[in-house]
């Protein structure tokens, strides 16, 4: 075999690799619009004019913009971010359709082949594939920078439930949407949360009313496709007194070398009695195997427990990003009301990961309970950051808190960095921690009952990620379950 | 034959253990391995079944025909090997039935079978856990996990009877059982494996065992080799000298 033919032999058993690794990794070829490349006050000006949006968003984005040029990015997290070019990145990124968009009928068929292939039901009479007995789901399907398509419409406004893409909601809902925009997470929480303030493209507004049980869950599904290309999405969820939701979120992104920023916000407030289940399956393209390229991950996700025994529960599986920076926390305001926070983590080759919570006790007789779970492989960097703070006048406070790390091999790292800020003496607090490694004995044990080490090690993660996984619908479990094998491939042997 | 080990040397952190082995065994015969001590008994389990760190430096070992050092662990484990742990091993989070089933299927897919489905696995498992009397509770908890030592064992014996091997090397499957638990993991070894297409490799210290579970026949190990194979009159003539006179 000539020099030549090896290379190019090599380059395809590379290429081969790289899918067999991310099969999420392909890049579809769609028509785009683009905003020009860069960002200033023209961008901000673009975004909202693309979307129609009343003068007063326009306005908003804009005092979000001037303050965000006066900040700078945070750096009190374990990771290490080279700097960030926002000038070399495309705000908005959207594919040419037609005007305006009155079924699934019109969207483009190459867009609904890239949800197929991800097997994300967008046409109704579809469920998610490969799940025996599921349930139907809404889904919010957003590509790059704008939503395709919101399914199940009719369905969920019989019940009184608003599921709408920002965009729409802000003209729609307009006094809905203004009474709760920015009041849960700041215009001026944090250097990403207020970029994206500014030049949000789209995301998902759900609104259930008082006393109404969602007849479905709700989804959105997130793919970023075109190259250099940022994604800010934002979400808004609103639970009226009474109401019950459960809301997931699924993320893609196509392999590239050079690295794409993904700073979404989302926002969600439960009103009296009111619950909102969250759940996140995070697999955004994580790099190469040398750490080249991937998915920066930086995310405000914040939950207003605002009425008495309120109760948000979040539940994330962070498979994906080179970086991710990601707090999703919870003010409990309310009397009695109730923060959960369930994660796991992975983290492999070259990502880093820097996540945790934060549970804000003010109301009296508030309860959080942290569940985190890290799991460290290749050269990886894993860290839990939790704050649990309790307001002088909070009496009777309750939180549990318990943080485990896996790690596999002896070249990554897992870190647990815990505050504790407490005002009140009622309050009851507990932090377990423990740090394990997959040991050779449980490897081999599976091994001689029949599995390959790789499934060996995809059963031990699972039952150690167990107590998390199966706060996730039924659905999400499935697919997470899978992921994790996945995400764990060639890191131990 | 079932398994022809030949010459088998072995080293564990370059220490050598097993220093010239030969043993062979047909199917429909049960062996027990007896010997002292550090003499090299689980080592030549996990030389069989593939453990990392157990380095064959010579020797050969063919099961039914195929070179078994060639071989994975779960490739071991799907041609029919079976290892009974003297230690079984805890795995948090993950229950029998979803271990066991995972296991199962990942043998059958190996040698070309369809996958079991739920409730054809669930049948199999009820019955081999009743006939070994342990509760469906027992199999829905995590592997091992806050089991007793006696639970452990009779575990072992479960799973065996789920996965159905043509080998077993049972390692000191007798040890921390009382007397009630030895005859019905003895009673489910003869049940399981005493069959013509089927062999057994006991390794064990005592000759209690043996009372339920009468081999064909019985080798003594010492340092590293067979030292003396004769029938079950072995096993109480060992117990009545002990070792010491019999091994040299």
């Amino acid at each position: 075999m000539t020099d030549d033919s090896a290379i190019k032999d090599q380059a395809a058993w590379d290429a081969a690799d790289k899918v067999a690794d991310y099969e999420h990794g392909w890049s579809s070829d769609i028509e785009t619009d683009f905003a020009p490349k860069g960002l200033n006050e023209d961008t901000v000006r673009f975004i909202s004019a693309k979307k129609n949006e009343p003068e007063w968003m326009l306005e908003w984005r804009l005092k979000a913009f001037a303050m965000w040029k006066t900040m700078t990015p945070p750096d009190w997290a374990k990771l290490n971010v080279p700097p960030i070019d926002y000038q070399d990145a495309y705000y908005y990124a959207a594919p040419k359709a037609k005007p305006k968009l009155n079924s699934l009928d019109e969207v483009d068929p190459e867009i609904l082949r890239v949800y197929e292939k991800l097997g994300i039901p967008i046409a109704e009479q579809e469920v998610l594939a490969g799940v025996e007995g599921a349930r139907k789901v809404a889904v919010d399907a957003v590509f790059d920078s704008v939503s395709v398509a919101t399914t199940f419409r009719a369905e969920l406004e019989r019940a009184g439930v608003i599921f709408r893409s920002i965009s729409e909601a802000i003209k729609e809902y307009p006094e809905l949407v203004k009474k709760w925009l920015g009041k849960v997470v700041p215009m001026h929480d944090n250097y990403f949360a207020t970029l994206n303030c500014a030049v949000f493209s789209d995301g998902t507004f759900v609104y259930i009313p008082e006393g109404v049980r969602c007849p479905m869950e709700l989804s959105t599904y997130f793919r970023i496709n075109a190259e250099n290309t940022g994604q800010f999405e934002r979400t808004l969820i609103v639970a009226d007194k009474g109401s019950y939701v459960s809301y997931l979120e699924g993320c893609t992104a196509p392999m590239r070398d050079e690295n794409q920023l993904h700073a979404a916000v989302v926002e969600l407030v439960a009103l009296d009695d009111a619950e909102i289940k969250y759940s996140t399956v995070q697999n955004w393209y994580p790099g190469d195997a040398e750490g080249k390229g991937g998915i920066y991950n930086f995310v405000t996700k914040r939950a207003l427990c605002q009425g008495r025994n309120s109760k948000v529960s979040w539940t994330q599986v962070e498979t994906g990003s080179a970086v991710t920076w990601k707090y999703p926390s919870c003010v409990l305001n309310g009397e009695n009301s109730v923060g959960e926070f369930y994660s796991v983590a992975v983290t492999n080759n070259y990502q880093q990961a820097d996540t945790g919570t934060k549970m804000i006790h003010n109301g009296k007789g508030s309860r959080s309970t942290v569940v985190s779970k890290g799991i460290s492989a290749g050269h990886s960097n894993n860290t839990y950051r939790g704050l649990v703070r309790v307001a002088p006048n909070a009496e009777g406070v309750r939180n549990f808190t318990q943080c485990d790390s896996l790690l596999l091999g002896s070249l990554c790292g897992a870190h647990t960095v815990p505050y504790i800020e407490v005002r009140n003496p009622s309050a009851q607090i507990e932090h377990e921690a423990t740090t394990s490694k997959i040991s050779d004995d449980q490897l081999f044990y599976a091994m001689q009952r029949g599995l390959g080490q790789e499934e060996a090690v995809a059963l031990i993660v699972n039952g150690f990620a167990k107590e998390v996984l199966q706060q996730l619908p039924m659905e999400f479990a499935v697919e997470a379950q899978k992921l994790l094998g996945i995400s764990l491939e060639g890191s131990v042997g | 034959m079932m398994l022809q080990i030949t010459n088998l040397h072995a080293t564990v952190a370059d220490k050598p253990i097993l220093k010239g082995l030969n043993l062979t065994l047909n199917a429909g015969e049960i062996h027990a391995i007896m010997g002292p001590n550090g003499a090299g008994k689980s080592t030549l389990g996990y030389v069989l079944s593939g453990r990392p760190g157990y380095e064959v430096t010579e020797g050969s070992v063919t099961f039914n025909g195929e070179d078994l050092l060639g071989m994975e662990p779960h490739e071991r484990a799907a041609a029919g090997l079976f290892l009974g742990f003297q230690y079984p091993v805890e795995i948090p989070g993950v229950s029998n039935v979803q271990f066991l089933r995972e296991a199962l299927n990942a043998q059958r897919q190996h040698r070309g079978e369809a996958p079991l489905s739920g409730a054809e696995f669930l049948k199999v498992a009820r019955e081999q856990a009743g006939a070994l009397g342990m509760d469906m509770d027992m199999l829905k908890r995590p592997v091992n996990v806050g089991f007793s030592g006696g639970e452990k064992k009779r575990n072992e014996m479960v799973q065996m009877g789920i996965i159905d091997p043509c080998l077993a090397i049972l390692d000191e499957t007798d040890s921390g059982l009382d007397i009630d638990a030895l005859r019905v993991v003895g009673d489910g070894i003869n049940r399981i494996m005493r069959k013509p297409d089927k062999t057994v490799l006991l390794i064990t210290h005592y000759q209690r065992l043996l009372d339920y579970v009468k081999p064909d026949f019985v080798h003594v190990l010492a340092d590293g080799r067979i030292t003396r194979t004769g029938g079950p009159e072995l096993a109480l003539e060992l117990e009545r000298e002990g070792y010491r006179e019999l091994a040299a």
